[in-house]
């Protein structure tokens, strides 16, 4: 209970938010940042526990007749990721408060922003599959409201719903994988699943399980080619950026597949496709984060790029890599943390994050300039800083990595070099020579440097002392993602290996690269264009264009207005089904034993037939009534003779009224005119012509079933001794089903009042 | 006769479709009429037909003399007429009522709710 009220306090503060008259005042943010704070307090408590392997869990029967609970459960990787949602949550409502005082929306903003930070701790925390999809939908959707925050610039729009497509999209295959792991496994209970992890590896549904799963997760956390969405998503405010893009939400796709890695990982599918797409990712990333010159471009790609680094671990599997990527991803959480707030900082203090127009930050604005330094050096994975651990341990595992490992091996250099080439050029231009800034810098105020300095002091402190996260929170984290208990050692100083070798290695490339930047970018930038319409974001625009076209062309197809085409269409499309159902019947039973046929007999049919044929033909209104009449008097004929003397008689009553009608109404409008060309009439007889062929085989082979007689012997049998009526069919109508024979009455009623509506009111307007 | 019903129904339906695909709203309502007696007729003789025999209980007997013509369906075809005349009353009204409102019994120019003189795209250009 304590659980659940400390992980959904979000949602209730989303609720208020708006309404909370606190946003005008300064210290607004300090109390609000007081809801997640307590969160992350509560969850450091849980510390000790999920460190001697106890789990905490709440659980409520949600929809119990489909085996679904809502269900929550802290272990040591939902205790990581819950830790860095809330501690992450609280710096960021902090700062929210400086960033946007003033603004309008302030309070519309927290609601989002609480409403997100709700969501993604319900992911974590979540021990149902279909609970931690809820979750995972509220992420896209509370991400969408906040990359859209700015609703009056287009691009806010554009890139909202570019990412809301996109991860929504994934969202639908994650749905089908989990219903599908609901099918195979029995249980949508994840700790169940994941404990039981032989049964779905093995099964014939793993394939398309496993696609399922890594499209929601490799579009959540931007994995090439889905990666261009997290760029297009700096469109939102930078602590937004700071929060969901780099250390929470984006994690959501990695943190599924550490907690699905029991039951899916470690086989060949797993292993190709997560170091594939994560390798690719990496390098990608990191190339592309060379060429920026936004400073919150240059930290979206350097994102992706980790992301991709990430997901290449968890596919490697290894124990190993496993450790390394805990370490790596609360390494990138708090050093990407404190970049983008200080990259906030900066466009706060500057009004712009263009490198080219800043420079000599580091006398203007110190604090902030000694955080960015901090992330920086982490970002590039040198020094005394976390991110150095963990990428040690990244190399470490790839150069354990059996197959392919040569080429990992290259990709993980080079994107280490690329990245320290990002940031070593991002902070020679920022901090160094003289103030550069569009208007005077000044720094910020505490509540914005509170984050940034906060967190880079923690990567820090973590580094020189492991100890301090090694048993209590990346140990439980990664046996959580293993499956089993993994042994962390941490230690900044492994003396010189060959991991080490390699760091310097890509030390090299990165001296590489910024010396010649110059002269790469221009073949870099002339690849690019190369490439330009094949990159998954233009595909996604045309794609995206293409489709609006199609919806409208068969919208224009189908809804064009006109009644008699659907009317057509409709008729063409039942007798194709029928002909075709009984086509693939082999036909339609017909035999001669139809009964004789009276010479009157005959005579009435040609009436009906001759009275259908001049309503058709006739041009003259008069013509027409009586056409109509011959063909219901004609009708009434053939009740008559053949046992049915009420029908004959209302047939005969209705069609004397019908005709008086016709003759009053049709008086009043114009001549019946043909206005369809001929072809028209051609294709509609043609239709007509088949419908009614059609008919008359169906009533010949209806004739021939014998039909069930329960009904007419029952009637037949207690119409006189129970109802106490000789009529059979006058009891069936007023006395056996007098309810029906009610709602007619009804029905005509209505059907009157209308007709003298229509004939009777007029427009006040009208004369 | 079922042959010749059969036929009938068939023309009956035929001819009542050709005239409800037209544009003339007056058409229209004449091939409903003809719709009705088709549909109505097509029960009629799908469920057996029986010559001159109602399904009547003779004075002093409890149950008709078989054979007898089937109750059930002439039940069903007596609601039908009835509920087919009251349609046929209301769309004639309702013609009269779009031909005063509108100026107009062609069913293509009365494809909105909204002002006439909103188009919509053309779909045959010739009519």
């Amino acid at each position: 209970m304590t659980l659940a009220v400390f992980a959904l306090c979000g949602f209730a503060m989303a609720l208020a938010a708006p309404f909370l008259p606190i946003w005008r005042f300064r210290p607004g943010g300090w109390l609000a940042a007081g809801v997640p704070a307590a969160s992350f307090v509560y969850f450091l408590t849980l510390v000790p526990r999920i460190g001697d392997d106890e789990v905490v869990t709440a659980s409520w029967n949600w929809i119990p007749t489909l085996d679904v609970a809502f269900a929550l459960r802290v272990d040591g990787l939902a205790l990581l990721m819950a830790l860095l949602v809330s501690g992450m949550g609280a710096l960021v409502v902090l700062y929210s408060g400086a960033y946007l005082q003033g603004k309008p929306g302030l309070g519309r903003f927290m609601a989002y922003l609480f409403g997100f930070m709700g969501s993604m701790l319900g992911l974590v925390l979540a021990a149902d599959l279909i609970t931690l999809f809820v979750f995972w939908e509220l992420t896209s959707i509370t991400s969408f409201l906040l990359i859209s925050f700015e609703t009056e610039k287009p691009e806010a729009r554009k890139a909202a719903t570019q990412a809301l497509l996109v991860t929504g999209g994934g969202g639908l295959a994650l749905l089908g994988g989990f219903a599908l792991i609901g099918i195979e496994a029995g249980t949508y209970d994840i700790a169940e699943i994941t404990a039981g992890g032989g049964g779905l590896a093995e099964s014939s549904r793993y394939l398309p399980i496993l696609v399922l799963v890594l499209a929601g997760a490799f579009t959540k956390s931007a994995q090439f080619p889905f990666h261009f969405w997290l760029p297009g998503a700096m469109a939102a405010p930078t602590p937004v950026s700071a929060y969901l893009h780099s250390a929470t939400m984006v994690k959501a796709g990695v943190y599924l597949l550490a907690r699905l890695h029991p039951a899916l990982g470690d086989t060949t599918e797993w292993t190709v496709a997560l170091t594939a797409f994560g390798s690719v990712t990496m390098v990608l990333g990191a190339f592309i984060a060379v060429h920026q010159t936004d400073l919150k471009l240059i930290l979206a790609y350097s994102t992706v790029a980790a992301l991709g680094l990430l997901v290449l671990l968890l596919g490697i599997g290894t124990d190993l890599a496993v450790k390394g990527a805990m370490v790596f991803l609360l390494a990138h959480a708090l050093y990407k943390g404190t970049l983008f707030l200080a990259a906030g900082s900066i466009d706060h203090g500057t009004g712009t994050r263009e490198l080219g127009k800043l420079g000599g930050l580091a006398r203007a604005m110190p604090i902030t300039a000694a955080a960015l330094a901090v992330g920086a050096v982490s970002l590039a994975g040198f020094g005394p800083v976390l991110a150095f651990i963990g990428k040690e341990a990244l190399i470490e595992a790839v150069l354990h990595f059996g197959q392919a490992g040569e080429a990992a091996v290259i990709g993980a250099v080079v994107t280490g070099g690329t990245l320290f080439a990002v940031a070593a050029g991002m902070l020679g231009r920022l901090l160094i020579g003289a103030v550069r800034a569009p208007h005077h810098p000044h720094e910020s105020p505490w509540e914005m440097l509170a984050g940034p300095v906060l967190l880079s002091v923690l990567s820090v402190v973590f580094a020189l002392a492991p100890a301090l996260i090694s048993g209590g929170l990346v140990a439980p984290a990664a046996a959580a993602v293993a499956g089993e208990q993994v042994k962390v050692k941490l230690a900044l100083w492994h003396g010189v290996n060959t991991a080490l070798l390699l760091s310097l290695l890509s030390l090299a490339i990165a001296a590489a690269v910024l010396w010649n930047a110059p002269r790469l970018r221009p073949v870099t930038a002339r690849i690019a264009d190369a490439a330009g319409p094949l990159r998954p974001g233009e595909l996604y625009y045309t794609s995206l264009l293409n489709l609006n076209r199609v919806a409208r062309q068969q919208t224009r197809l189908l809804q064009h207005g006109y009644l008699r085409l659907y009317l057509a269409i409709t008729l063409a499309t039942a007798v194709a089904l029928t002909v075709a159902a009984i086509a693939v019947r082999g036909g339609v039973e017909l035999d001669n034993s139809y009964g004789d046929i009276a010479f009157y007999e005959v005579i009435i049919a040609g009436v009906i037939i001759a009275g259908a044929g001049l309503a058709i033909r006739a041009s003259d209104r008069l013509t027409a009534v009586v056409a109509l009449g011959a063909v219901g008097f004609g009708v009434a004929l053939v009740y008559a003779f053949f046992g049915a003397p009420d029908l004959a008689l209302t047939q005969f009553l209705v069609e004397t009224l019908t005709v008086l009608l016709f003759v009053l109404v049709f008086y009043r409008l114009p001549r019946l005119a043909n206005v369809s060309p001929v072809p028209t009439r051609v294709r509609d007889a043609a239709l007509s012509l088949a419908a009614g062929a059609l008919m008359t085989v169906l009533v010949l082979a209806s004739i021939t079933q014998t039909s069930d007689h329960t009904l007419t012997a029952y009637f037949a049998e207690t119409s006189k001794p129970v109802a106490f009526g000789r009529n059979v069919v006058n009891v069936i109508l007023v006395d056996f089903r007098s309810l029906d024979t009610l709602g007619e009455i009804i029905v005509l009623a209505v059907a009157a009042l209308g007709v003298v509506a229509m004939l009777k009111l007029r427009r006040e307007d009208s004369p | 006769m079922e042959l010749l019903l059969a036929l009938t129904v068939g023309i009956l339906y035929a001819a009542g479709l050709y005239l409800l695909l037209r544009r003339s709203l007056v058409k229209v309502i004449v091939g409903l009429a003809l719709l009705t007696n088709g549909a109505n007729l097509l029960i009629f003789t799908a469920a057996g037909l029986v010559r001159g025999r109602p399904p009547l209980v003779e004075a002093g007997e409890n149950v008709p003399q078989a054979p007898f013509a089937d109750p059930v369906p002439q039940a069903l075809i007596l609601t039908a007429i009835v509920i087919g005349f009251g349609l046929q009353a209301f769309a004639m009204a309702l013609a009269y009522r779009v031909y005063r409102e509108s100026g107009s019994e062609d069913v293509d120019s009365l494809r909105t709710t909204e002002d006439p003189s909103i188009s919509l795209p053309k779909v045959e250009a010739a009519e």
